[in-house]
């Protein structure tokens, strides 16, 4: 039955699409055959940059958000200036977007002329990915460490532990476990801004994608570079489900506490 | 051992404890008892430091340990404190939850602290569930692993909060028991508890404890037989008629 009505609904799908009156032309500047053939071995290479940026970018993001988390976490009066900057960094981050950011950071950092300063366009557009990820991937961790209940990190004080320590080794490991499923969520987000880099220069896939149909003024180049992503992107949201789930699970599992 | 004079705590413009003086010897039992929300949890948060108290002074071997400005964590490695809910660790397993404040506070090495906590584990019943995760455990087991955990640092003086008050009837005894055998080592205590029965037995001294004071205190078998403050009268009546329903 449900086979059934899945083959009439993307039957239907496909037939609009065909019967479109511009298939024609949809056809030969999106799903050509010939430009698919002839970009399609310098994907690829160009999608290992990408890959490259993303992991790098994915590492400074656990670490400089769980930090910014941490930091606003604690109450500690001589952390208050620090606190207050990170809300600041936090909010802002938030608030423009990426895109702005990167064209900031892209041209403004060499602009400053500091022989110390990186002028490496994916270093600096993966700075900037950084910057914007990590106030979110913050804000995750930060409600992470609050749903922890205060009972937690006063067992631990009780032993005797002090509140760093309570934090390393009783607060932080259980929140981290808790928002695991949203992190991996952010992280398929970020997957996707990577090709922004390309607004700064860098031969990354969607730039040459670019290149290519900037020539030919035939778009199938992108439709190609969208393949290649879904062969990341797509088993990555399916872990991201299973772990939803199985978090879900455990959470139903838990009668008393 | 253990003194308190004046102890006075707000909660806001509330007050929940009025001046409690209170001194607790070398190798005695003090059980505390009183309504819910009279004070008794509240005193033994702030006996571990884990609450600021806004007057008094608090004695621990002699020394003032509520001085303002004073770090609270050597007092709170030399005091055990065992709560209502256990507070086990949810993502350590029973033996990693034993040997945390003993590695990380009392700096002790991993191998010997995993060999006492074996050992305790095993004198208090629970070997074989060294590497079960807490949520495996029995209520009664989860209080004994948390009654474990509060040993391992071998404190001066142990302060149990209501640590059968969360248990299942029929899983009070093993808790109760392993009480038992503490003071019979000779573990300085002091018991908040709504056991009266436990309380007659194990303490040497009783405190009835009201909106923050202690109204009434003595010997166990006087506090129970002739009680002389009307409040604590009424609160033993009441108990003994809700254990008859």
């Amino acid at each position: 039955m449900s086979a059934t009505s899945t083959v009439v609904v993307i039957g239907g799908l496909v037939a609009a699409l065909v019967l479109s009156p511009g298939w024609r032309t949809i056809r030969q500047t999106y799903l050509s055959w010939h430009y698919f053939r002839q970009i399609l071995p310098s994907l690829p290479g160009a999608f290992w940059l990408d890959a490259r940026i993303f992991l790098i970018v994915e590492a400074v993001v656990l670490a400089l958000g769980l930090l910014i988390a941490v930091v606003r976490t604690v109450r500690a009066p001589v952390l208050f200036p620090v606190r207050l900057a990170c809300a600041a960094f936090v909010d802002l981050m938030r608030g423009i977007p990426l895109l702005i950011l990167l064209y900031v950071v892209g041209f403004g950092v060499p602009a400053l002329g500091f022989s110390f300063l990186p002028t490496d366009e994916p270093v600096l557009a993966g700075a900037a990915l950084a910057m914007c990820y990590s106030a979110y991937v913050s804000e995750v961790f930060r409600a992470g460490i609050v749903s922890i209940h205060p009972s937690q990190p006063a067992a631990a004080l009780a032993l005797g532990l002090t509140r760093p320590q309570a934090l390393r080794h009783v607060v932080v490991p259980q929140a981290a476990r808790r928002v695991v499923p949203p992190l991996l969520n952010d992280f398929i987000g970020l997957t996707k801004d990577v090709a922004l880099v390309s607004v700064l220069g860098p031969q990354e896939i969607v730039r040459v994608a670019q290149i290519s149909s900037d020539f030919s003024f035939n778009y199938t180049p992108y439709i190609a570079a969208a393949a290649i992503y879904l062969l990341l992107t797509l088993p990555l949201i399916r872990i991201v489900d299973r772990q939803q789930r199985r978090a879900l699970r455990r959470q139903n599992a838990v009668v008393m506490l | 051992m253990l003194e308190l004079r004046g102890v006075t705590k707000f909660y806001g413009e509330r007050e929940v404890l009025g001046g409690i003086d209170l001194t607790v010897s070398e190798g005695e039992a003090v059980a505390l008892i009183g309504a819910s929300g009279s004070g008794k949890s509240t005193l033994l948060r702030c006996i571990d430091l884990l609450e600021e108290i806004d007057d008094g002074d608090i004695y621990l071997d002699g020394v003032a340990i509520t001085e303002p400005g004073a770090d609270p964590v050597p007092v709170r490695r030399r005091l055990g404190l065992v709560f209502q809910a256990y507070n086990l660790f949810p993502h350590r397993s029973v033996l990693e939850n034993v040997v945390l404040g003993a590695i990380r506070a009392q700096r002790m090495a991993r191998s010997d602290a995993l060999t006492a906590g074996h050992a305790l584990l095993q004198r208090f019943g629970l070997a074989g569930r060294e590497h079960d995760y807490p949520d495996r455990l029995s209520g009664g087991q989860q209080q004994r692993v948390a009654i474990v955990r509060a040993l391992m640092t071998k404190p001066r003086a142990l302060l149990l909060d209501e640590v059968t008050s969360a248990l299942d009837p029929e899983l009070v005894g093993e808790v109760l028991g392993i009480i038992r055998e503490l003071k019979g080592d000779g573990m300085t205590m002091l018991i908040a508890t709504h056991e009266m029965g436990f309380a007659r037995e194990v303490a040497d001294e009783v405190c009835f404890l009201d909106a923050g004071r202690i109204v009434e205190r003595g010997a166990p078998a006087q506090i129970f037989s002739q009680p002389e403050n009307p409040s604590t009268r009424r609160f033993l009546t009441r108990l003994l008629a809700g254990a008859r329903a």
